[in-house]
């Protein structure tokens, strides 16, 4: 079962008959020429490639080197272009459903007072911001950048794991992935067509230039919030400064004056009208969120409020992610859009519901059970993969607290070639593409392809030895 | 640009002149130790050392007496003397990591690699490291990083900052280098003109990597007054306090172009210039040495302020 070749598991380069699939054509032939010692130097090529553009992560929680590097696999992961089509179709449709949805439950709540969704899972949530209720901002946009986790089980088959709407994260990896495997093997790039996605961080800054406050006259000027160079991220809110050629500011960077916000600079303030901030909401501003925010600025809520500064995400778009809400995603695309969801969502039960619940307790090792608020792969059982103490023990936390953990069956991830020691053998992998909403909604053709490189293993998060991919959109 | 960014610039350039200040002021220590201590003992060579370098203090409460080896971990690895080379290299790559956009690939490499090569080192046996290695390796690494610099960032605000940082930091250190013959000869004026006298400028000189420009510039004897002439009024002369104060104002002037705005520090900066380009080596003598030396760094202090003030802090309206 574990060998990722057979069934149930979907092998995304070699159908049943081990012929290869058309997206992949070539690639067979590529992996197989390529001797052990040239593999190992084109490797150590692309390690010392990224430890030089110091594209590094932190993991929270351990000691050891604050600079680690996060494994590439130089395998790419490939869609076809009728394949990608499908998928963008879906994510686009679920971005604008999202953000249909935010500005609603912070308006009318006319998907509550239509009986769709419980009042109490989106008004007592913790992610609900009653500080913003009221607000709709420009362009009807709380979510800018949204981040859709999809598994794949089958050649039709996709599953979305998780909405990110508020800060989603990995994007420079999408792009240096891409920048690298250019670099050493430019031929497979003249062979095969594969869509650029280099194009990301432009349309990043035009879709942030497209959420401008009504106030904000002339070009607008847009800025990066981030908490500071220990930040994990901190390269990559670095990169997309840099890649869109706007400033990297800290909160001690920007102050509020009348209605505007303003940064410091060596030639007095300038006013910033879209703040692209890669800081949680509690941390946006002490005098309206959590008073001992160090990373904020104080009085931004107000600017926000009046229309003198755009904020994204939005403040309260959390409540969109939520593992809860999650379910009702599909119910969203049909209220407000009108249309059948076009990617569908893992069957999901929430412990919350007693009668839920007590299936999860009777199956607990068959599925997998998350913390509703949970990320990065931490505090998660994966049934299947669980000795019985553990299984034991997760019962026992799901009975103390059973609303704060949802369950989905063991999804059958698809797998791809990967390069591992003796050779290349099929892991399982997962994707997280980018969504851009702004005046229009956009998606480059990629996204980030995340790997579990021990054999057999379904988490393919950094925190817990996952790695990445390459993602290519072949247009043949 | 932002202040913030703009602050990070100056700093990384005033850590890694500093690195290479303490380097020199080891040099100067270990050749100075080497002449047997004519004088009497009234005060240790290495006591001088560390006055210079503004840290006596802090030594001695955490070493007490100055011992050569305690003097050489104190200045080269001791994270506790926030200016020896270990902490200054540090925090220039920290100053330079926030604002790893505003630099080239070539500086970040050169301050990426030094980091990791001085972590090294304190990892390495003490024996297998010797101190004029360390010196070497430490003068080899500043001019790596202020050579990239150089050479390839662009010559926009962040660069003037960047050499601003730079030219303060070296007039700094070059006074307080100057200064530390103070510390060894002041109470034995009668030493002033012999040989041991002479031992010891030769090696201020040959810290300052000077003495073959010495030479070529003013031949023969070794004076102090040619020597103040070359290391305080000298234009030629790359380390002089007034080729500094040339720099910090040349980089002021281009800023105030730029932005189409003189400040405070534009004026602070000139008088200090004005000054300078007046004295002559008997008017210090008149004054004295080290009165005049203390007088300066302050002025410098001063200056630093009030760019600190105008430009980096993000006060300004």
């Amino acid at each position: 079962m574990s060998d990722g070749n057979t069934p149930p598991f979907f092998n995304e380069m070699f159908d049943a008959t081990g012929a290869v699939r058309p997206p992949y054509g070539g690639l067979d032939g590529w992996a197989a020429a390529m001797p052990e010692e040239l593999r190992s130097l084109k490797q150590s090529e692309a390690e010392a490639l990224f430890r030089r553009i110091g594209i590094t992560f932190a993991v929270y929680g351990e000691g050891g080197s604050p600079d680690r590097l996060i494994p590439f696999d130089m395998f790419p992961r490939v869609f076809g272009a009728d394949e990608w089509r499908r998928l963008e179709n879906g994510i686009k449709q679920r971005a604008r459903a999202l953000n249909a949805f935010l500005v609603d439950v912070y308006g009318r709540g006319e998907i509550v007072k239509a009986g769709r969704i419980p009042a109490r899972l989106v008004y007592c949530n913790e992610a609900y911001e009653t500080a913003v209720a009221g607000i709709t901002p420009p362009k009807g946009v709380y979510s800018h950048i949204v981040g859709v986790d999809l598994v794949r089980t089958g050649p039709d088959e996709f599953f979305v794991l998780e909405d990110n709407c508020r800060t989603p994260s990995g994007v420079s990896y999408m792009l240096e992935n891409r920048e690298i495997m250019m670099r050493m093997f430019p031929h497979l790039f003249q062979q095969k067509r594969i869509l650029p996605v280099e194009t990301y961080p432009a349309l990043l800054k035009r879709t942030l230039a497209s959420v401008a406050p009504a106030k904000c006259q002339g070009e607008p000027r847009v800025a990066i919030l981030t908490p500071g160079h220990f930040n994990s991220a901190y390269y990559e809110h670095s990169f997309l400064a840099d890649q869109m050629g706007v400033e990297l500011v800290e909160g001690q960077d920007l102050f509020v004056e009348g209605d505007y916000c303003w940064m410091r600079t060596t030639e007095g303030p300038k006013r910033v009208d879209v703040i692209y901030r890669r800081i949680d909401d509690a941390f946006i501003d002490p005098l309206c969120f959590r008073p001992d925010s160090m990373l904020g600025v104080p009085g931004l809520m107000n600017v926000y409020r009046s229309g003198g500064v755009t904020i994204a995400s939005a403040p309260g778009a959390g409540v969109a992610d939520d593992k809860a809400i999650y379910t009702y995603v599909p119910e969203m695309v049909r209220f407000y859009l009108g249309e059948e969801p076009i990617l569908n969502n893992v069957p999901t039960w929430q412990c919350a519901k007693s009668d839920d619940c007590a299936y999860v307790l009777d199956n607990l090792s068959e599925l997998v059970v998350k913390e509703v608020h949970g990320s990065g792969g931490y505090g998660m059982l994966v049934g299947p993969k669980a000795t019985q103490e553990q299984v034991a023990a997760f019962a026992e936390k799901i009975k103390a607290d059973p609303d704060n953990y949802i369950a989905q069956p063991t999804l059958a991830l698809s797998t791809t070639p990967t390069f591992v020691e003796e050779g290349v053998a099929p892991r399982h992998v997962d994707l997280r593409p980018y969504c851009l909403v702004g005046e229009t909604v956009e998606l480059v053709p990629g996204g980030l392809t995340r790997v579990a490189l021990t054999e057999g293993s379904l988490v393919v998060n950094s925190s817990q030895g996952g790695g990445v991919k390459d993602t290519w959109v072949v247009d043949e | 640009m932002l202040s913030r960014t703009a602050a990070n610039l100056f700093w990384t350039a005033r850590y890694i002149e500093r690195a290479e200040t303490n380097a020199r002021l080891l040099e100067v220590g270990a050749r100075n130790a080497l002449i047997p201590n004519t004088g009497g003992g009234y005060r240790n060579e290495w006591e001088s050392i560390l006055h210079a370098s503004g840290t006596s203090d802090a030594f001695r409460a955490k070493y007490g007496e100055a011992v050569q080896r305690n003097v050489e971990t104190w200045l080269f690895f001791d994270r506790d003397n926030p200016s020896s080379v270990t902490a200054c290299i540090e925090k220039a790559r920290e100053n330079g990591r926030i604002v790893r956009t505003a630099l080239t690939s070539q500086v970040w490499d050169a301050l990426n690699t030094a980091w990791a090569e001085v972590r090294e080192f304190g990892r390495t046996e003490r024996s297998k490291l010797g101190t004029s290695d360390l010196v070497d390796w430490t003068l080899r690494t500043a001019s790596l990083v202020r050579g990239a610099a150089m050479g390839t960032q662009l010559r926009n605000d962040g660069y003037d900052f960047t050499n601003i940082g730079h030219f303060l930091e070296r007039a700094d250190s070059t006074a307080r280098l100057l200064d530390t013959k103070y510390f060894v000869l002041l109470p034995h004026v009668t030493f002033v003109g012999s040989g041991l006298d002479n031992y010891q400028w030769r090696t201020l000189l040959r810290a300052l990597s000077a003495h073959r420009a010495f030479n070529w510039a003013y031949g023969g004897e070794i004076t102090p007054p040619k020597i103040v002439d070359f290391l305080v009024l000298n234009r030629a002369s790359p380390r002089s306090l007034l080729t500094a104060v040339e720099g910090v104002n040349h980089h002021l002037d281009r800023l105030a172009r730029a932005y189409g705005k003189a400040t405070s520090a534009q004026t602070r900066a000139r008088m200090l210039l004005g000054e300078m380009a007046e004295l002559t080596p008997e008017d210090i003598f008149d004054e004295g040495l080290h009165e005049f030396l203390t007088r300066f760094v302050r002025d410098v202090s001063a200056l630093s302020e009030v760019v600190h003030e105008t430009y980096l802090s993000g006060e300004t309206r």
